[in-house]
């Protein structure tokens, strides 16, 4: 079966900056593809490129088995895209919009009108489809774009950061969309910045650092080699100096980080013992209020693969990093 | 059949967002009623001079009512991001740009008549020959339009699409032989008229309101339709080379 991305050898610089460093990967039919990285990491350029909006410096990438350099616009046809900024016409009616981006893709009206109803319907906006889109909640406006990007029913979908910037419910329903999306067998390629979204939602994983793709697996592979690790988390009021090096020599089988301010990390191949660790840290005149043992995770993974903290790059975006 | 749905959607959504809301509509109206009323107090002269100051005002009308709204509009949109909305749908970059400037184009075909409408009230206008006069008016829309397109393709912001548009608009008004004959202007300055698009749109004009053209009408014609094709490829280039880089 042809695959629904074909990418190989992807450039693309601006300037001195090489945004994109000859990236190859390919996205199955039907699949959940996450491409994961922090800010600036080249997600948003490559999304661009393979959608038509910018022109890779060289290499080739096919959609649907279409040579995008060839004929963009017939891979145009197979796609739908939705940004990271919510892009729709604030002075018109939610279903309007949707009607208008059927209408872009040569969608007849009953055949519009009826689309767009149907999934105001599905997602929830129904009782706001004739009001103004500039007037919509920042969910709102989300679960649209992601509407107004499937409106022409395409078999891949595009979605750049689709829950940054909107709250923990919207996030929620969003990620039940995707989920269903994904069910219904549109093919989708999800590029996000949660490394637990992309954990939940995708099948495959690309990691991008610098413009580079640094790991490619399905997540079980890439969980593989921390599943059978053993993390804690103690958090304290505070830790007395020196705390960490008297732990190594007391527990040498065990090892210690300080991944926040009076938070110690503590990992084994083993069960980790937290009663001697605890009590240990309290004759040393720490008050420990919570030891919390961990689920390891993609974050752990990530972090071993790209030496970038997960808190750091979510902290990053939220204040407004490049892409 | 999907480029034709698309066009015609782009077109209608432009009319119904912008060139057919109120104030665009005050701004149609007022905007040539304003030159009209400034020209006769000025002119001092009486209504008997409605049919020499009748191509400066539609010619005005047309050249600011488009270039205004279609170099605002395109750069608000870029800014807004939904331009990116456009350049993501499977039709030709041409039909698209086409698309969006048609309602420019229609608005400023509605601008001129403003002037006429009054003319016809006050004056004799029966020795127009209005078969030339349309396409006057129609090749000045066009070329204004896709004037304001270069100057929105070039530019970032609204407010620079605006000081771009002056630069071009101001001298182009009194360069073009609109209120001046080109022949009394100072030498130095004919060879800048001649490179101006509304010079030969001017000359068509007055050819078909008094029958006073200085060049041929078909030279005119062609003239013009040259500078709408060389501003039509300069703003689809610049557009490749910047939004789609």
């Amino acid at each position: 079966m042809t695959d629904a991305v074909n990418v190989s050898g992807l450039k693309k610089r601006f300037g001195e900056v090489e945004a994109v460093a000859g990236i190859s990967f390919s996205v199955h039919q039907g699949e959940l593809f996450g491409f994961l990285g922090p800010n600036g990491a080249g997600k948003t350029t490559t999304i661009n490129m393979l959608t038509g909006l910018a022109r890779p410096d060289s290499g080739t990438f096919s959609i649907g088995g279409i040579d995008c350099l060839e004929n963009p616009r017939g891979a145009q046809h197979l796609i739908g895209v939705v940004p990271d900024e919510s892009n729709l016409y604030p002075e018109l009616s939610g279903f309007d919009n949707l009607c208008f981006c059927g209408a872009l893709y040569g969608m007849r009206k009953p055949d519009r009108e009826a689309r767009a109803r149907g999934l105001l319907d599905s997602f929830g906006l129904a009782g706001a489809g004739g009001r103004k889109f500039g007037g919509y909640s920042k969910g709102m406006k989300r679960k649209l774009t992601i509407a107004a990007g499937i409106m022409h029913s395409p078999g891949i979908l595009f979605l750049d950061e689709p829950t940054t910037g909107i709250d923990v419910a919207s996030a929620r329903q969003v990620r039940a969309l995707i989920q269903d999306l994904h069910d219904g067998g549109t093919t989708i390629f999800l590029t996000t910045h949660y490394i637990e979204e992309a954990e939940r939602l995708c099948g495959r994983i690309a990691f991008i650092v610098s413009g580079r793709i640094v790991r490619t697996d399905t997540v079980e592979n890439l969980l593989q080699p921390v599943m059978n690790r053993h993390v804690v988390h103690i958090t304290c009021e505070s830790l007395p100096d020196g705390i960490r090096e008297g732990l190594v020599s007391l527990f040498p089988a065990l090892a210690f980080t300080l991944p926040e301010k009076a938070m110690l990390r503590a990992e084994a191949d083993s069960p980790v013992p937290v009663g001697p660790v605890v009590r240990f840290l309290e004759e040393a005149g720490a008050v420990v209020l919570e030891a919390r043992r961990i689920r390891p995770s993609l974050e752990d993974v990530f972090v071993e693969i790209t030496g970038i903290e997960a808190h750091a790059m979510e902290s990053e975006k939220r204040n407004g990093g490049g892409r | 059949m999907n480029t034709l749905t698309a066009f015609w959607n782009i077109f209608v959504k432009d009319m119904r967002t912008y060139y057919l809301k109120p104030p665009n509509v005050s701004w149609g109206i007022i905007f040539p009623l304003a030159w009209t009323g400034m020209f006769f107090i000025r002119s001092g002269s009486g209504l008997e001079s409605i049919p020499a100051l009748l191509p400066g005002l539609v010619a005005i009308s047309i050249l600011f009512g488009t270039t205004s709204m279609l170099s605002v509009t395109v750069t608000f949109e870029k800014k807004n991001r939904s331009f990116e909305r456009l350049l993501l749908a499977p039709i030709s970059l041409n039909a698209l740009m086409l698309a969006k400037t048609g309602g420019a184009i229609v608005f400023g075909v509605i601008n001129a008549f403003i002037p006429v409408i009054m003319a016809v009230f006050f004056a004799d206008v029966s020795g127009i020959f209005w078969t030339v006069f349309l396409a006057a008016v129609f090749f000045i829309a066009v070329a204004s339009t896709f004037l304001g397109l270069f100057i929105a393709v070039s530019v970032s912001e609204v407010f620079e699409a605006q000081t771009f548009s002056n630069f071009f608009r101001f001298p182009m008004i009194f360069l073009c032989g609109l209120f001046f004959p080109i022949s009394r202007l100072p030498w130095l300055l004919r060879p800048i008229s001649f490179c101006l698009p509304l010079t030969y749109g001017a000359d068509l004009l007055h050819g078909a309101i008094g029958g006073s053209n200085t060049m041929p009408l078909l030279l005119d014609l062609g003239l013009l339709l040259l500078f709408c094709t060389a501003l039509f490829a300069a703003s689809l280039w610049n557009i490749r080379r910047k939004w789609i880089a």
